[in-house]
């Protein structure tokens, strides 16, 4: 019985932490929109100021609490900055732009932190007077762990008469349920949004800092954190904390007692019972539905144009120069082709869902990862040549595709963002988790071409076969009944609904068509890189594709060509560099500041209209919506 | 829109021209891979204790009368750069061979590549069994002592110290299951009389310490084998330590010895666990005491298990050239096969039935001792002594090679 | 007013009967028991004060948002209960009080797509869209007047221009009821007589019975064939122009809200 009853005194425990790291994303989200990736930063940025505070103010029981609250601050402080820099001017700009924003954070504060506190796993101080034990029914527990357990319900309370017994507190909660309303009020909004950043940082830091006594401090934990305190606030219900709380507790007990009934559940529990309660909540536990107007995809009204006479010369141009590549360039620059190309595809296939689409999908990797492990699989347990290998790997990615978007498309918005994102972790643990059958984080090998397909030239041409006859699928699509009848969901859900669209199953289809696209992507990726390993799902991944969208600028088609070539270039430049972490994320944050319209956007802007690339001249006119947002 | 794409291969086009081919005919050139920020506490002193290597044995007048050039490429982690990184290193900075990788997943990829490519790749710090046997092939050897290795010594230590009835914890992952699966073969069949009382398996760097603690007490066992690291290990220990799960019992870990990860426990190391390491303090050998001078002369800091495999990953790629009399890919297999040289710790050989060398670990147990986790009563183990019958390597390595 | 009123009639069954339609928002009751029948071929008038609950009527019609109870049956067929999509296949068709078209589409697209969604060519993936359907497209811009701008993006037209092409789209299924909300609403007084006389007409022509909710006044007396009003989520009159306007009860509710009709804008 004791043993029961400490268990579920430990699992209070690590929910009081997990709420502590969660809840500041949770109040972010609610009044500012902007889901903050760099959450898990400015977690870990409490774990090390902590640390390095109890160190400087020293001794003592009140020193050891007061230096958790100075590291508070001064990821508070951090938090300031990031919001006065980059996020301010990003807050009219679409959800893509403050997500990509905000990953260039994630690196720059992950060079920073190895820059400052070393290498090395740092051992979090034991909390003064609360180091011992005590016994419930002869099971001994930390003490510590009882502290914890009041901190979470007394932060809750904290925040609960904040925002319910001030005026500045009110006007947040006001500002969660209708942000112009407040506006109009003539409250300072960006000052609003600022504090609110503030707390939510600082509240992070306090998350990082307070589980210290527990572990300690490593350049690890920023990622670490990052998926479970996303699953608290979409369980919970992004923008509540209440419901941040809650979630929290059920997940902590779930996977407390998870481990005495199925040791190797870890991780794939928690998702499970996420899907679950998004099934019967949508919104997630106390969350409200997203007013409308809200809308995620916001910077893709641009009208779309079938090819002019120009680009078609072009296009043709730079086919006959991927043709040529071979005579020309050396064998790792034919590699390097094919990767780009392989990239391009990724790409495409995500810019097709979003701009086309209106859907922005966080998690787009599993079903590059999707296609790579169906070829790998089959190569490793059915013995499939390669040919067929290949060619069912759009298939699997679209069947994966096929059960999470039917959870997802459920949703809209930032919801819809985070679920995919979230279901991509599912993808990436079972990945990773199962070995028995993915062999785990060993990855599969020895996914090679068949001895025809097997030397670099004939791979390119194959690549190139496949990848530009994709792209121009993908492209066929945007023009066919089916690509207008998404688009027609995109622009007017209203009007869609309203002339007998099926909007859902038009987004639907469009998810699974994208992740087969990119599964024939992974497919590729898998057979020239001779293997596959769960990296191919995860988060990062799916960021990479993201961000040669961005690259690529969000309103052409032909964007991910160039993000994926910039992409790789940038890329393979950087890295070279001591702190390329640093150097990769400042730059991306530079392109979101200075170039929101892509590098390809940018220089169309620049240069386009002279050339009379489009068809149609008029249909870079902006449309009535984006005019409505810029009055 | 097609301008954009003019770009692009503009952009291409400069990336080849800038990158583009320079080859020194005057060096020998090594091509290093390894994950230089995902773990930089592990691989900074590797690439300290190769470079290290590289420049006593280019003051001793290099190799075939040639300097050893190491050229770095940071993987971060990712298995698919570093095969890229792989033919970068050939194809543009004419690498005679590769080297490097901690992640098991890398060095599974770079291994894949070799065998594909035929281009050598010495495996320096993961820990696969697969990468010399399932996945063998002829172009891998592997120089660290691998998992089951280590298991097996850890093993030996489990069915002398006469407890009935083991639970394990190991992270849920490859390495994790491995360690486990080899630990439970090997116990078992040197005590049948065993029991495996719980297993439990923490998420990679996410363990719910205090709940895993309770689970294992909760199976009440004589023995525990651990096999988490890093903050996993950290937090394990914390709460183990508080909630006495670790009182008068047996307690093996797995790598917990190497300074990487006893290091950061400071005071708080475990007492009287059983571990596999690196005591590098108490060697006394004079080869490897003059390693340590060396080092520490050089980075003004102690060397890790890290430093040591770097610094032994570069002296057997020098042997090899000097056996093999050039650095034609064939000609270096076929030098590796049974390549015998003398390290810090004692000799070395390549195994030619499996590729793998027999270089050993040190089995002790760990102490606190003025403020810092150390390893005491250590002795070590010679990998030869660890590795299964060839009969049964041949079997796991199949037709391969 | 509870009661369905009884008018003379082409055929048995009404194009719209619609019987104790009721829909609460939280404690506030937006919609209460509300009867009416449309008639063929008839052009209904809904009207009422602001917050009347003529939107969230409408709404319920289309199926946008489910009634609490009631029902509303098509030439006999029940509807409540189908999605919006769901319910235009069966022949109720919508505009919008602030037009509601796919801006990155060109007028001709916008009427292309209601004739695509309505063969079912949806989830066809491989031919070409740009130029299908542009015939009857042509034909239908053509009755509304639009085909001198049907190659220009939705997004640049005017409004009164987008008002004209959510017609165009509106006849494109050729339903048998189609539900306008606010069809002059933002358009000058000259271009609101203009756009309600095509749009009667082509429903007349078209036999397609309208129920439609005005501000407008002049437009309401000068158009419909019958008005029904609504005050507070209930029906208070029914009656032709002449009727309603010396109907107390609506006096007093237009006056009560500060509101003289002709004047009132959304």
């Amino acid at each position: 019985m004791g043993v029961y009853l400490v268990q579920f005194l430990t699992g209070l425990a690590s929910a009081s932490a997990l709420f502590l790291a969660a809840s500041g994303l949770s109040i972010i989200f609610g009044v500012t929109r902007v889901v903050n990736f760099a959450h898990g930063s400015f977690y870990m940025l409490g774990a090390y100021f902590g640390f390095s505070f109890v160190q400087m103010v020293g001794g003592g029981a009140i020193g050891f609490w007061v230096a958790l609250l100075l590291a508070a601050v001064a990821v508070g402080l951090v938090g300031l900055l990031v919001e006065l820099v980059i996020l301010r001017r990003l807050y009219k700009a679409p959800e893509l732009f403050q997500l990509i924003a905000t990953f260039g954070v994630i690196l720059i504060v992950q060079d920073a932190a190895l820059w400052a506190w070393g290498a090395e796993d740092l051992l979090g101080p034991r909390a003064p007077g609360l180091t011992g034990i005590v016994r419930i029914m002869g099971t001994p527990m930390p003490v510590y762990d009882l502290v914890l357990i009041a901190v979470g319900p007394l932060v809750l309370l904290a925040l609960w008469l904040l925002f319910n017994r001030t005026r500045w507190g009110v006007l947040v909660r006001a500002a969660t349920e209708d942000r112009e309303m407040v506006g109009a009020l003539g409250v300072n909004q960006s000052l609003l949004f600022t504090g609110v950043f503030v707390l939510g940082s600082m509240l992070a830091g306090l998350g990082g800092a307070i589980q210290l006594p527990k572990g300690g401090a490593d350049l690890l934990m920023d990622f670490g954190i990052l998926a479970e305190v996303f699953v608290v606030t979409v369980v919970g219900g992004m923008g509540s904390i209440f419901g941040a709380f809650l979630a929290a507790v059920l997940i902590s007990q779930l996977n407390t007692f998870g481990i005495l009934i199925w040791p190797g559940g870890t991780l794939v529990l928690m998702f499970i019972l996420m899907a679950v309660i998004l099934i019967v909540r949508p919104t997630g536990l106390l969350g409200r539905p997203e007013t409308v107007g809200h809308k995620a995809a916001a910077g893709f009204e641009q009208a779309l144009r079938p090819a002019g006479p120009h680009y078609k010369l072009f296009v043709g141009g730079l086919l006959a120069c991927l043709a040529a590549a071979p005579v020309f360039v050396d064998e790792f620059q034919l590699v390097l082709i094919t990767d780009i190309m392989v990239l391009a595809l990724f790409a495409t296939s995500l810019h097709f869902l979003m701009s086309t689409g209106g859907l922005v999908s966080f998690g787009h990797a599993a079903f590059y990862g999707g296609g790579a492990y169906t070829a790998a699989l089959l190569v490793t347990y059915a013995a499939s040549p390669f040919e067929l290998a290949l060619l069912l790997a759009p298939l699997g990615a679209g069947m994966l595709a096929l059960v999470i978007g039917w959870f997802c498309v459920r949703l809209s918005g930032v919801y819809f963002a985070m679920l995919t994102l979230a279901f991509a972790q599912v993808a990436w643990s079972v990945a990773f988790q199962w070995s028995e059958v993915t062999n785990g984080d060993d990855g599969l090998l020895g996914i090679w071409p068949s001895l025809w397909a097997s030397g670099t030239q004939v791979f390119y041409y194959l690549a190139l076969v496949f990848c530009v006859g994709g792209i121009f699928l993908i492209r066929r699509v945007v023009f066919a009944p089916f690509g207008y009848g998404l688009r027609a969901t995109r622009d007017s859900t209203l009007r869609a609904a309203a002339i007998g669209i099926d909007i859902k199953r038009q987004q639907l289809m469009a998810f699974v068509f994208a992740g087969a696209m990119a599964g024939l992507a992974g497919g590729l990726f898998a057979f020239s890189k001779g293997s596959v390993f769960p990296d191919e799902m995860s988060i990062p991944r799916s960021f990479d594709a993201l961000l040669m969208v961005l690259l690529g600028g969000v309103e052409s088609l032909s964007g991910p060509f160039v993000g994926a070539a910039a992409f790789t270039y940038l890329h393979d430049e950087l890295i070279t560099f001591e702190y390329w972490r640093l150097l990769v994320g400042s730059t991306i944050v530079a392109l979101v500041l200075l170039f929101p319209q892509g590098l390809a956007g940018a220089a169309k802007h620049h240069l386009g209209r002279f050339l009379k690339l489009e068809a149609d001249p008029e249909a870079a006119a902006p449309s009535p919506r984006r005019k409505a947002r810029e009055a | 829109m097609g301008f954009r794409k003019v770009i692009g291969m503009a952009a291409l086009a400069a990336s080849v021209a800038l990158t583009g081919g320079v080859q020194a005919a005057d060096t020998i050139r090594i091509g290093d891979i390894n994950s230089y920020k995902r773990l930089p506490a592990h691989t900074i002193p590797y690439r300290q204790g190769a470079e290290l290597a590289i420049e006593q044995i280019n003051a001793a007048g290099g190799v075939l009368g040639k300097p050893l050039e190491m050229i770095s490429r940071d993987d971060q982690g990712k298995p698919g750069e570093a095969v890229r990184y792989a033919e970068e290193l050939f194809a543009k900075e004419g690498v005679v061979m590769i080297s490097g990788s901690l992640f098991s997943h890398v060095g599974l990829a770079l291994s894949a590549y070799a065998g594909q490519k035929k281009r050598l790749y010495l495996a320096a710090e993961p820990l696969a069994d697969s990468l010399v046997w399932q996945k063998g092939n002829r172009y891998t050897f592997r120089l660290r002592p691998s998992t089951y290795m280590q298991a097996a010594m850890l093993a030996e230590a489990a069915a002398e110290s006469g407890a009935k009835r083991w639970a394990t914890i190991a992270p849920n992952y490859a390495y994790g299951k491995d360690a486990v699966a080899a630990f439970k073969k090997i116990l078992k069949a040197k005590n049948p009389e065993v029991e495996f009382v719980g297993e439990q398996w923490p998420a990679l760097f996410k363990i719910d310490a205090g709940a895993e603690v309770q689970a294992l007490e909760a199976a009440k066992p004589d023995g525990i084998f651990n096999v988490t690291f890093g903050s996993d290990l950290t937090k394990f220990v914390r709460e183990g330590t508080l909630r006495e799960l670790f009182q008068n019992r047996t307690v093996l870990g797995l790598l917990t010895g190497e300074p990487e990860y006893l290091d950061p426990l400071g005071a708080e190391a475990p007492k009287g666990w059983i571990v596999t390491g690196y005591p590098w303090y108490e060697i006394k050998k004079p080869e490897h005491q003059k390693f340590v001078e060396a080092y520490q002369a050089k980075f003004d800091d102690y060397p890790r298990i890290g430093s040591l495999v770097g610094y032994n990953t570069m002296l057997s790629i020098a042997a090899a050239m000097e056996k093999a009399g050039n650095t034609e890919t064939e000609a270096l297999v076929e030098a590796f096969k049974g390549l015998s040289l003398d390290t810090p710790v004692g000799p070395v050989t390549y195994r030619a039935i499996d590729h793998q060398s027999t270089m050993g670990a040190y089995v002790g147990v760990t102490d606190v001792k003025d403020g810092k986790g150390v390893m005491v009563d250590w002795s070590y183990r010679d990998g030869a002594a660890y590795l299964p019958s060839d009969e049964e390597v041949r079997k796991l390595r199949g037709a391969g090679s | 007013m509870s009661a369905p009123s009884t008018i003379e009639r082409a055929t048995d069954l009404p194009s719209l009967a619609v019987r104790n339609l009721n829909k609460a928002f939280g404690g506030v009751q937006a919609v209460r028991d509300v009867s009416f029948d449309l008639a063929e071929g008839e052009l209904l008038a809904l009207i009422g004060p602001n917050g009347a609950g003529k939107s969230t009527c409408f709404n319920m019609l289309n199926g946008q948002i489910p009634a609490d109870s009631g029902s509303v049956r098509l030439a006999g067929e029940e509807l409540l209960g189908y999605a919006p999509a769901e319910i235009w296949r069966r022949g109720v068709g919508r505009t919008f009080q602030i037009t509601a078209t796919f801006p990155s589409m060109t007028v001709a697209e916008n009427v292309a797509m209601v004739l695509m969604s309505q063969q079912r060519e949806l989830f066809s993936f491989f031919r070409s869209a740009t130029h299908r359907h542009r015939d009857r497209a042509m034909e239908l811009l053509d009755l509304v007047g639009m085909t001198g701008q049907a190659d220009r993006p939705c997004g640049v037209l005017s409004y009164g221009d987008l008002k004209r092409v959510e017609l165009a789209v509106a006849l494109g299924n050729t339903p048998r009821v189609l539900l306008m909300d606010e069809p002059t609403a933002g358009m000058a007084p000259r271009e609101r007589l203009e756009l309600m006389g095509l749009a009667a007409r082509l429903v007349g022509d078209l036999g397609i019975s309208v129920l439609f909710t005005e501000h407008d006044m002049d437009i309401v007396f000068g158009h419909a064939d019958r008005i029904i009003v609504l005050s507070r989520g209930a029906l208070i009159a029914e009656g032709n122009a002449e009727q309603i306007r010396n109907d107390p009860l609506v006096l007093k509710t237009y006056l009560g809200e500060g509101q003289i009709y002709g004047q009132a804008e959304d």
